[in-house]
């Protein structure tokens, strides 16, 4: 069953700068799809107009299908019932996707009573579950602090936490290590490989690296300033990249990996 | 041999703290001889840096050059050190003065260390930009309208042109693409290699640091936990937390 169908997507600035150009790629229910490529690739823009939340200034053509919504063109007021409920995301910087203001527990019990209905002290219940799943020390202590109070790692949970509070049926995360330590990387990258297993969910990882790609997904789309390059099994792509371009992506990584192995030759 | 720099049981501490935010810290860079500091956020790394610098003062220790105690008030010696140590920092968003054009930038150091005037610097401006794999008309263009990649080779022009000894670098290849970074990491080796530049480097990156440092001392919490050879300290990691850090970076499938 296909959860999410892009179809010749393309996305234009207002001066008529194509920024995505005929992007087509489908993610089925379960599955889980990368999308990498560098800075300009459009990749970030691509899940952007996933959600139908493209920035002023830019819009976009084509199709999308999330769940069997059309998002492209679609009023905002029926896409905020499929965020949420159909797909979740995870941004990059979680300093910035956090409410400064609002205690980090305040912030997960919305869309859980949103979508449960609980209130009061099952409400709060609940928040305590949500903040266990994702590994925090202390969720009650995590659940009174503000979002400066904790870690960058911490933080990051506590967004992840949010996202898989509606029970979505696709995880978008944008580069979600990227802002991250290399230590807190691994486990975050495990913690999220685990989570969406036990729920059965689809993801969409963004990211440049394609070593974080291939801790969590199966399959990935190349993209290079705007366009798909490659797509296909991660471990294919690694091994025998086809297009100049990810051949150029794979020997970068692998060149920057090998300075580690030669030192750890005896 | 005299060290160029060297910290001596070097403190710091932040006013109106309790704790030091890294202590105990002795190193010496040689000359020819790279050195990374590798540790996660709050590690501590950018403070030695800033020690190094002669940015900031140590609370306890000392921060040494050529032997002698770095002293900011001695204008004869600081002027010595800013010609010898220079620096390139991690975001070359905002490292570069964007009002400015780059023949100005890259003229700076030569400038304000008395060393040139606007028509000697020439020509030392045009062969530090033509060094890095910049072209010779980059002089007359604004930092916004070079990429990323393009603007870390320009403040490493800057950092280079009055030829100093020892360059620092705080996470120079960070904020990069991957294949920008691997050509950034291959500048700096050529310029290692043919300047006898000697490198300090702060990085996470631990395939960065192993392509360019001969030695590499690990931070955490503020103390060194390790330092040696970058063979021996990532080869056979004897702490735990060097371990760690090495078992964590995310590798590509066989």
């Amino acid at each position: 069953m296909t959860l999410l169908d892009v179809r010749g997507l393309t996305v234009r600035t207002d001066d008529g700068r194509i920024l995505v150009d005929d992007l087509s790629f489908t993610v089925a229910g379960g599955e889980r799809l990368g999308l990498i490529g560098e800075s300009g690739s459009g990749k970030s823009l691509t899940t952007l107009a996933v959600l139908g939340l493209l920035p002023d200034g830019m819009t976009s053509s084509g199709s999308v299908e999330l769940a069997g919504t059309q998002m492209v063109g679609a009023a905002e007021r029926s896409l905020t019932g499929v965020r949420g409920r159909d797909a979740a995301v995870v941004f990059q910087e979680p300093l910035t996707a956090l409410d400064p203001l609002m205690r980090l527990g305040r912030q997960i019990a919305e869309p859980l009573a949103r979508r449960t209905g609980l209130t009061g002290k099952h409400l709060r219940g609940a928040v305590h579950q949500a903040l266990e799943q994702v590994r925090l020390p202390e969720p009650d202590r995590i659940a009174r602090a503000f979002a400066h109070e904790v870690s960058g790692g911490q933080r990051q949970r506590v967004a992840l936490a949010m996202a898989l509070a509606c029970e979505p049926k696709l995880l978008i995360a944008d580069e979600p290590t990227t802002a991250l330590d290399v230590s807190v990387q691994a486990e975050m990258l495990e913690l999220i490989d685990g989570l969406v297993r036990e729920r059965e969910m689809a993801v969409l990882f963004v990211s440049h690296d394609l070593a974080v790609v291939s801790r969590v997904t199966d399959r990935v789309l190349v993209m290079k300033d705007g366009r798909a390059v490659e797509q296909g099994v991660v471990h294919d792509i690694v091994r025998a990249p086809r297009e100049t371009y990810t051949r150029a992506l794979v020997a970068s990584a692998r060149k920057l990996e090998s300075a580690l192995d030669l030192r750890s030759a005896p | 041999m005299t060290p160029v720099l060297e910290l001596k049981d070097a403190a710091v501490r932040y006013r109106g703290t309790a704790a030091d935010v890294v202590a105990d810290v002795s190193l010496a860079v040689e000359a020819g001889e790279s050195l990374a500091l590798v540790g996660e956020s709050g590690a501590g790394k950018t403070t030695l840096l800033r020690l190094l610098l002669g940015l900031a003062r140590p609370t306890a220790g000392a921060v040494r050059f050529d032997g002698a105690g770095l002293n900011p008030r001695d204008r004869e010696q600081m002027r010595r050190f800013r010609r010898s140590v220079q620096c390139v920092f991690q975001d070359p968003y905002s490292s570069l003065d964007p009002s400015r054009r780059v023949g100005a930038i890259v003229a700076e150091p030569l400038r304000s260390l008395g060393l040139d005037s606007r028509s000697t610097a020439a020509p030392k401006v045009a062969a530090a930009l033509e060094r890095v794999g910049l072209q010779a008309d980059a002089v007359d263009r604004y930092p916004h309208e070079f990429s990323g990649g393009q603007r870390q080779r320009i403040a490493i022009a800057r950092a280079t042109v009055c030829d100093p000894r020892v360059l620092l670098a705080d996470e120079p290849v960070s904020a990069l693409d991957v294949t920008t970074r691997v050509k950034v990491v291959d500048l700096l080796a050529e310029l290692k290699q043919e300047r006898g530049l000697t490198l300090v480097m702060v990085s996470h990156d631990l395939s960065v640091v192993a392509s360019l440092c001969e030695r590499t001392a690990v931070l955490e919490r503020g103390r060194i936990v390790e330092q040696g050879a970058t063979s021996q300290v990532l080869g056979e990691p004897g702490h735990p937390y060097t371990r760690r850090l090495i078992e964590s970076v995310p590798r590509l499938p066989v």
